[in-house]
């Protein structure tokens, strides 16, 4: 089957006294059905890659396909299949949730769309409070009712500007639950997001740093393609721990983490008995080694040095 | 640098801290002692009353009841002690953006009071700590997150207070910056610093010394990162890679011996009760649907676990209300 | 493309009728100040407070000073014993005007010579002070009218007297009164009403960030602009009607052209007035900008440069040469032609030209900026 999205050579650059370049070539392919992840810190470029997507923002050089439409050729067909969350997620506070949905399903000239409207109160749980002002909805609410006004005319794709960021755990993971059982009806998600955990609970994620891609994979392929080991070593002071140890070990290697340090050594230079009899030899008090699977972060981390 | 008179060695005392706006309960008897040069993580979702028991603690609202003593001041009688033994950043919110650096620094100065000798001392280790040499004529706007982030804690801690709050210092800052950022923390707690964050990364709270999760205004679990997860003990977590995740977790998630279940990416996770034999339970669900196991093994909770769980709970009591 | 218009506008009015404020400002504002500008803003002084110092203590002389008590421009409030007494009365602000009446007044008036009177003014407000001045002038006039018909009729016993004198004291030097300021105060209310609502319309949408969820719909820019202008434009209609309806009803203000050339003049100011609120939310980021930039553009030069208050002919050249960019300007001259003067398109066809050149730049002029801020 065609991608949902395909990036081609992608650049965006924003003119002023100094031209800035916001995204740097960057090209990468997003399959149907599946979550996908813009991840890196802020400036890195994945909002403005992500509205050139929707058609928002008109890009410099380079192509995008939407469902095998040109966005610079075809913007309003491809515009009728798209939904779009902002970061502001941009609400009318001084309309109830009702009359959000509706506004949202008129301007996207959906006919019929009670049942929709229904259906989708009840899956962000906010039908009890329909006729409230969205001003009045708590965070976790006003970004399900955002949810559900960007879902009103059931589009192909959904993109999700950091809908999370700044959210608690808690509700973050209410969201991707909800998120993930979207999928079940074959839509296409893609979400940008700081958070490094988020992108592992994604199918394939695109790591983006100062405007480039660095790596785009699943995050299995892409935390197997990491080429050191990560050993975890705790102790009951893990700085002082450290402080030693830079002693032999280059700094970049020693990641403290409260009471735990993450050690990366080359893959398969060095097994956790190994580890353990060298902290042994040095006379460094530890209580216990093991090797843990790399995280996102540490290949994120490695990538960008 | 002010501490009054007071050696214990606790830096910040609460007990019994509450505030109630009108009828609505922010802040409910929140009791708990941070020791001198600790790192102490508050965490929660927002609107539980994080940023009310913080602005309580820096002297900035007036509590209804109950006490807190910081650096030895009492927030109702000596706000303004309080503030003088504080510092207080927030990453994306505390810089002048169209000031320089050093306009920024001197700024600060200037309402910490410093001036002379002193805010010279002082303004050349904000830089250096930063690592900004060079950059002082550079507009805040213009550096990039990991840099405004050093150069805020700088602006925060000029006055060298013995006191810290961080509000989600780290916000939106790549991952290498971040990392740096708690080596400054430590190193401040190191010094007798203590340290007080709100974070909404997970692995930064497996910084810090003392977590405390704040929900529904009441301090529902305190500890030590350790101490927090072994009160999962009676849960045992999995991760399981099957085909069809989504369809998979439906059908455990509605078996009264699974506690919790969430995805991640093509795995998933999901907790149970411990006295349940699990594995073959799990495959037996999975089984019966048609689904094929392709792993399951079990993990050790992390502090997100930790935390869906213990708000779990608080939401089945009887006098929660959940939104 | 109607389609999508519609919940465009429903959504404004829905907006607009639950920010209470929007709507006082909206609606009752106009009206309300009509009557604030209607009672207060009336340049006709009456009730100064008058003390006369009357030397002469004649019958003359105290028909003369009783012109002045009589008319309802001077309260007598002291009659002075002597001279002394005049300084601290004006410092005081007790008095703001004394008659200074001579001894030899009605001896110079028998004897057919000038007979002098001083009049002291306290000129702190220079404005009044004039007016003050005025009137007395006029009393004075009239009296020494009287004097001289008199006068002849004595000495040439028995002439009619051609010339009728009817004490007339009122006097009104610009021919300010609520009837001339209501058409004013239809242009002023109207331009800071459409302009600014507009404005921060638009702009708000851009703060909201809602502005950006709607370019991902099929809506196209121009729908979503005109369905964020109409309901302003309606309100604005409402708001002049209500305007010249109190007019009406408080200060008989009537309106004696056709009322559909009236309407079609407003039509096109309002679309002039509602393109400037776009032009302007074009280039202001935030609402506080695009209010403080949208008031200052319309009230002040409006009230000061448009002819409203202050007539354009006194002003300097300089100044005067500025007021042709003012399109509140050209509207009040149609606005009075049409409801003081009842007179057709003719008369200020020009002014008319005016209007239409307005509303066509300020509307080209947004939609072009408009097109490349939506992409």
């Amino acid at each position: 089957m065609q991608p949902a999205v395909v990036l081609d050579k992608l650049v965006k650059v924003f003119d002023g006294k100094t031209p800035v370049v916001a995204v740097d070539h960057v090209s990468f392919d997003v399959r149907r059905g599946e979550i996908f992840s813009l991840v890196g810190p802020d400036g890195a470029g994945k909002t403005t890659t992500i509205r050139m997507m929707c058609g928002v923002l008109p890009p410099t050089e380079g192509t995008i396909t939407l469902l095998g439409l040109d966005i610079r050729k075809d913007k309003d067909e491809i515009k009728k299949h798209i939904g779009y969350l902002s970061q502001k997620f941009s609400l009318y506070g001084d309309l109830t949730v009702d009359e959000n949905i509706d506004f949202f399903a008129e301007i996207h000239k959906v006919r019929d769309y009670r049942g929709r409207k229904e259906d989708l109160l009840q899956f962000t749980r906010l039908a009890p409070f329909r006729d409230r002002l969205a001003a009045r909805l708590s965070g976790g609410m006003k970004q399900k009712l955002a949810l559900a006004c960007t879902l009103v005319h059931a589009p192909d794709i959904i993109f999700l500007d950091e809908p999370t960021t700044g959210v608690d755990p808690v509700s973050r993971r209410d969201f991707w639950k909800i998120l993930s059982s979207l999928l079940k009806s074959g839509m296409t998600i893609i979400v940008t997001t700081p958070y490094l955990d988020e992108a592992e609970r994604s199918t394939r994620v695109a790591l983006m740093n100062e405007c480039r891609l660095l790596r785009c994979d699943t995050p299995e392929s892409v935390k197997d393609s990491f080429s050191s080991d990560v050993f975890e070593i705790t102790c009951e002071n893990a700085r002082a721990l450290r402080e030693t140890m830079k002693n032999t070990i280059s700094e970049q290697d020693i990641q403290l983490f409260g009471d735990r340090i993450h050690l990366l050594q080359p893959k398969g230079a060095m097994t956790q008995h190994d580890i353990q009899d060298q902290l042994k030899k040095q006379e460094i008090a530890f209580d216990s080694v093991r090797e843990i699977p790399a995280s996102l972060e540490d290949v994120f981390v490695s990538a960008i040095r | 640098m002010m501490m009054n008179n007071d050696t214990t060695n606790n830096a910040v005392v609460v007990e019994g801290l509450t505030k109630r706006f009108g009828r609505f309960v922010a802040v409910d008897n929140v009791s708990f002692t941070v020791r001198r040069g600790e790192v102490f993580g508050f965490l929660g979702p927002n609107g539980a009353g994080k940023s009310t028991t913080i602005r309580m603690l820096c002297g900035l609202l007036e509590p209804t009841s109950g006490s807190a003593t910081v650096g030895g001041f009492d927030v109702t009688s000596s706000p303004d002690g309080v503030k003088t033994t504080i510092g207080y950043m927030s990453q994306r919110f505390s810089l002048y953006e169209d000031l320089t650096v050093e306009q920024n620094i001197n700024f600060y100065g200037g309402i910490y009071g410093l001036e002379g000798e002193r805010l010279k001392e002082r303004k050349s280790w904000a830089i250096g700590m930063a690592g900004l040499k060079g950059k002082e004529q550079q507009l805040a706007h213009s550096l990039s997150g990991g840099w405004k982030q050093r150069l805020a804690l700088g602006c925060a801690t000029l006055h060298e207070p013995p006191i810290v709050f961080l509000d989600e210092p780290t916000g939106g800052v790549d991952p290498v910056s971040r990392r740096n950022f708690w080596d400054l923390i430590y190193s401040l707690s190191s010094r007798g610093v203590t340290v007080f964050v709100t974070t909404h990364y997970m692995d930064e709270a497996e910084h810090c010394n003392t977590i405390g999760l704040i929900y529904s205004g009441k301090l529902t679990a305190i500890g030590s990162p350790t101490e927090l997860k072994h009160k999962l003990d009676r849960y045992r977590i999995f991760e399981i890679r099957c085909e069809h995740p989504v369809d998979a977790m439906e059908q455990l998630q509605k078996q009264p011996w699974v506690v919790e279940t969430s995805i991640f990416g093509s795995s998933f996770h999901a907790s149970t009760l411990r006295d349940v034999d699990a594995f073959s339970e799990i495959e037996r669900v999975l089984a019966q649907r048609g689904i094929a196991l392709q792993r399951i093994e079990q993990i050790v909770p992390s502090l997100e676990d930790v935390f869906i769980h213990l708000i779990a709970e608080e939401d089945a009591k009887p006098h929660n209300n959940a939104s | 493309m109607s389609i999508t218009l519609i919940p465009i506008v429903r959504k404004e009015f829905r907006q607009i009728r639950r920010d209470k404020r929007i709507l006082g400002v909206l609606l009752f504002i106009p009206a309300l100040m009509l009557l604030m500008f209607g009672y207060a803003l009336n340049f006709d002084v009456k009730h100064t407070s008058l003390a006369v110092y009357d030397e002469d203590m004649s019958r003359t002389s105290r028909e003369f000073a009783r012109q002045f008590w009589n008319s309802e421009f001077f309260d007598l409030k002291y009659y002075l014993k002597s001279k002394g007494e005049i300084n601290s009365l004006l410092d005081g602000e007790k008095v703001r005007i004394v008659l200074v009446i001579p001894s030899t007044f009605s001896k110079d008036l028998a004897r057919g010579q000038q007979a002098n009177v001083q009049v002291l003014v306290d000129g702190a407000n220079s404005f009044s002070a004039a007016t003050i001045i005025a009137y007395v002038n006029s009393i004075v006039q009239q009296y020494s009218l009287n004097v001289l018909a008199t006068a002849i009729q004595r000495s040439s016993g028995g002439v009619t007297v051609p010339i009728d004198f009817q004490p007339r004291v009122w006097y009104n030097p610009e021919l300010l009164s609520a009837r001339y300021l209501v058409p004013g105060l239809i242009a002023f209310i109207l331009m800071i009403v459409a302009v600014v609502s507009t404005s921060l319309s638009v702009v708000r949408e851009r703060e909201l960030g809602t502005m950006e969820q709607m370019m991902v719909s099929p809506i196209r820019p121009l729908e979503m602009i005109l369905g964020k202008t109409i309901p302003y434009m309606v309100i604005s209609l409402l708001a002049s009607a209500s305007i010249l309806a109190v007019g009406y009803l408080l200060f008989d203000v009537e309106i004696q052209g056709s009322l559909l050339l009236l309407f079609v003049v407003t039509f096109i100011f309002l679309l002039g007035s509602l393109g400037l609120g776009l032009l302007i939310s074009t280039v202001a980021e935030t609402q506080q900008v695009a209010f403080m930039i949208a008031a200052v553009s319309t009230m002040l030069p409006t009230f000061i440069l448009s002819g409203f208050v202050f007539p354009i002919r006194n002003m300097p050249i300089v100044i005067q040469a500025i007021t042709y960019l003012i399109p509140a300007r050209y509207f009040l001259v149609a606005l009075r032609s049409i409801i003081l003067k009842g007179v057709g398109v003719s008369a200020f066809w020009d002014q008319f030209l005016f209007l239409v050149l307005y509303a066509a730049l300020t509307i080209g002029a947004s939609s072009y900026r408009l097109r490349k801020l939506l992409y």
